[in-house]
């Protein structure tokens, strides 16, 4: 099965029988591998590689590890409303250790665990979910008497990559919040193999399928940026390629939920959406694979920035982000400028008193010192007629 | 100024509440009460500026009409101190208080008309200044005038509080201080000029000109005498005290000479300029103009012979007038003629001007009461005397 054609690949027993395997068409097994490349970014032709792959590859053992979680990522991968993802991911990867899927306790499935760790040595991925304590010895986490400290080393040492699912195993999420009391941390803080965060609360099953699907068909983990997040999910900010990115070019913002602005479905920026500090690709795959236009900037939340270290669960909800391009003003000048309004009535009134006023008493002052000049004249001129003998009558 | 011998200002004496000083009072008041509302809800709340006219009454008004009237001690202080006329001495102190005023209030005018007005310092700061800005220029130098002033007023204090050795001292140093406020006036008066030219065509032709400093600075002098002759024909009204003729007189005579040569520099500007025709359309702006050139005018008629100028009437009259030209030519510069755009209005609002008024009753109340107080008018001589 060398042809690197998906057409070609159709009647292929092998894809067949995965069809089959999956309860589905053979059609619709294509479409899932087309998907999956494509989500992954991967150029045209590889997805006959990525159905080949699932069709044919021994599938890859995973020990999936929980801490300190909600478990909202397994519970997000097996409840997705796409009909057969559970079962995909359940193909696609041979689940040998799972505390909330399998039926088996105690003693047993720790000894399962370990016989998968055993035989599948230097081959099995580790998936670990949750955040792991390290304050007092890492004791606020144990499973069958070992702390999650112990667990995560002792199951790192032979795998062949480790993947953190979700927000808490990436970087603590949110047992990490401040003050975070058992002292939370990420994978990456306690082994010093390289670690493929899929950051999220919980993450979009497909970025993780994705991630295992890569690896099962080229034999490694995709290309990561410096925070271990796949670049095909994390490389672009929520804000980019969101649905309301009009709006906020607009300035046209929903102010308070319910308002007008937010029933018309307006930019939440100022409702605190973390959209564009938050690297993740929500707007173009959605969120938690929950069906047609559901996520959260969807429904009128605004994003909380779960995907981002230092944004969720560490600024406010309502908090505005940290806008990388353009920050919006807090107000828009107003477009049309008031030119001002000619004299009213009262105030011409007002100037007209004052200067009828101030000009009748500046007219007084004058007739008086012109008075007062002219008695000082006569006086002079009485004196002067005094001189004479003869006395002046009158002015 | 040697030579002359005159009476030492003395205190008016006499009351202190009077039906003048209580209604200056009220309208203090009333302006006080305008500019809390306005430092605290804007601009906006009590003004009628705009984006077209970002300055109104209080800059024309308080500051550059306040500061033109104001320049009574910075033209009599250089009649006196450099032209060596010292029988103008006695007018020196009372032109000054009147100066400290006017300045003092154009100084805390320009405070109320900033927007973000907390920020005011910023201008005297080095970090802030932009020593490009002919506003800056304007600013700075209004507000070291303004301290200078102070400073040459200062004996009037301190004769008054009796501290004669501080003033030996400061008489030492004055003629620099003196020399200060004859050459800082002469820079921000034509400044105030400068700031249209800045303004470019929207000022209509009949204002709009290279020669604008030189006009207001000429004009700020003739007004300063004017300002001298009106306040001493109020202060002798007022105070029922002698009028002052025989410095008066003369006086009269040097205002119509600076008179003279400012209406030659601003016609012979607008003839060169070509401005001239624009005055005989049918405008606003022309009538206003020629409203403006009458004021100038008529004060040489009324007062061109001798005789006229020993007529206290014609003298007040004339000085009314002039002071009038120059509040018209910095009206019609500044508001009348300023146009930015189709549309703009701006009248000033009720408020607005009831500010206006406060500032003009604060320079009056303070002038009747620190004269009443302090030695500033020259005593009074003895009846025969007046003749000298």
């Amino acid at each position: 099965m060398q042809e690197h054609n998906l057409q070609s690949l159709e009647n292929h027993e092998h894809v067949v029988a995965a069809a089959n395997r999956l309860e589905m068409g053979r059609r619709e097994f294509m479409q899932f591998c087309t998907a999956m490349a494509a989500t992954l970014g991967l150029p045209a032709g590889a997805e006959a590689a990525v159905a080949e792959a699932v069709a044919e590859k021994k599938r890859p053992s995973v020990i999936w590890l929980h801490f300190q979680e909600c478990t909202g990522c397994t519970e997000s991968m097996l409840r997705a409303e796409h009909p057969t993802i559970e079962k995909l991911i359940l193909d696609v990867i041979s689940l040998d250790y799972h505390e909330t899927l399998f039926a088996a306790a105690g003693h047993q499935i720790e000894a399962a665990k370990q016989a998968a760790m055993k035989a599948n040595k230097g081959q099995y991925l580790l998936v670990v979910e949750g955040a792991i304590p390290t304050k007092d010895g890492g004791i606020y986490c144990k499973v069958g008497g070992k702390t999650a400290i112990e667990i995560v080393k002792e199951c790192a040492v032979d795998a062949a990559a480790v993947i953190a699912i979700g927000s808490c195993a990436s970087w603590g999420g949110m047992p990490a919040t401040d003050p975070n009391p058992t002292g939370a941390v990420g994978v990456n803080k306690i082994i010093d193999k390289p670690v493929v965060t899929i950051p999220g609360c919980p993450p979009n099953p497909y970025n993780f399928l994705s991630t295992v699907v890569h690896f099962l068909t080229f034999g490694q983990l995709p290309p990561v940026d410096e925070l271990g997040r796949p670049k095909f999910a994390y490389s672009r900010l929520v804000h980019e390629n969101c649905e309301r990115r009009a709006h906020f070019d607009a300035g046209r913002f929903a102010m308070e939920f319910g308002d007008d602005g937010h029933r018309k479905g307006y930019c939440l920026y100022k409702l605190g959406c973390k959209g564009p500090e938050t690297y993740a690709n929500c707007p173009t795959i959605l969120f938690g694979d929950a069906g047609a236009g559901t996520w959260p900037v969807g429904c009128g939340h605004p994003c909380i920035g779960c995907t981002e270290e230092g944004v969720g669960f560490t600024k406010p909800i309502h908090q505005t982000a940290k806008v990388m391009t353009y920050a919006p003003p807090a107000s828009f000048p107003r477009i049309v400028e008031e030119q001002g309004k000619g004299a009213s009535l009262g105030a011409a009134a007002v100037l007209a008193a004052v200067a009828g006023a101030a000009a009748g008493a500046g007219a007084m002052v004058a007739k008086n010192l012109g008075l007062s000049h002219a008695a000082e004249e006569a006086e002079k001129a009485e004196k002067k007629a005094a001189a004479d003998q003869k006395p002046a009558e009158k002015v | 100024m040697s030579a002359h011998q005159h009476a030492a200002p003395a205190p008016v004496g006499g009351k202190l509440l009077t039906p003048v000083t209580l209604s200056a009072a009220t309208l203090i008041v009333v302006a006080l009460a305008i500019i809390l509302i306005r430092f605290v809800f804007g601009l906006g709340a009590v003004t009628n500026l705009n984006d077209g006219y970002p300055w109104g009454l209080w800059v024309v008004g308080d500051v550059v009409i306040g500061s033109a009237f104001a320049c009574g001690g910075f033209s009599v202080a250089m009649l006196v101190y450099i032209f060596n006329r010292g029988e103008y001495h006695p007018l020196v102190r009372p032109a000054l208080l009147a100066s400290l005023f006017g300045y003092t209030l154009a100084g805390v005018g320009v405070i109320f008309d900033l927007g973000r007005w907390w920020n005011f310092w910023h201008i005297l700061t080095p970090g802030y200044a932009s020593a490009n800005s002919v506003m800056f220029e304007v600013a700075l130098c209004i507000s070291l005038y303004i301290v200078v002033m102070w400073i040459e007023f200062s004996p009037t204090f301190m004769e008054k509080w009796g501290m004669d050795a501080k003033r030996k001292k400061l008489n030492k140093v004055m003629f620099f201080f003196i020399a200060l406020g004859t050459v800082l006036p002469m820079m921000h008066q034509s400044s105030l000029g400068s700031l249209l030219v800045v303004m470019g065509t929207q000022v209509h032709p009949l204002w709009q000109s290279m020669a604008l400093p030189l006009i207001y600075l000429l004009s700020a002098i003739t007004i300063g005498y004017a300002v001298i002759l009106f306040e001493s024909c109020m202060a002798a009204a007022g105070f029922r005290r002698q009028m002052e003729t025989h410095i008066l007189t003369p006086l009269s005579k040097v205002m119509l000479g600076m008179l003279a040569v400012f209406l030659a520099v601003r016609v012979g500007d607008l003839v060169v300029r070509g401005a001239l025709p624009r005055a005989f359309e049918g405008t606003l702006q022309a009538f206003m103009f020629w409203l403006e050139m009458i004021c100038f005018i008529l004060p040489l008629i009324l007062l061109g012979g001798e005789k006229s100028r020993r007529n206290p009437a014609r003298l007040f009259v004339g000085a009314v007038l002039l002071m009038l030209g120059g509040v018209l030519l910095r009206i019609n510069s500044y508001l009348v003629g300023y146009e930015t755009g189709d549309g703009w209005h701006y009248f000033p609002s009720v408020p607005e001007m009831l500010v206006t008024f406060g500032m003009f009753a604060i320079e009056v109340f303070g002038y009747i009461v620190i004269t009443r107080r302090f030695p500033v008018l020259a005593a009074e001589p003895a009846v025969e005397k007046a003749a000298h």
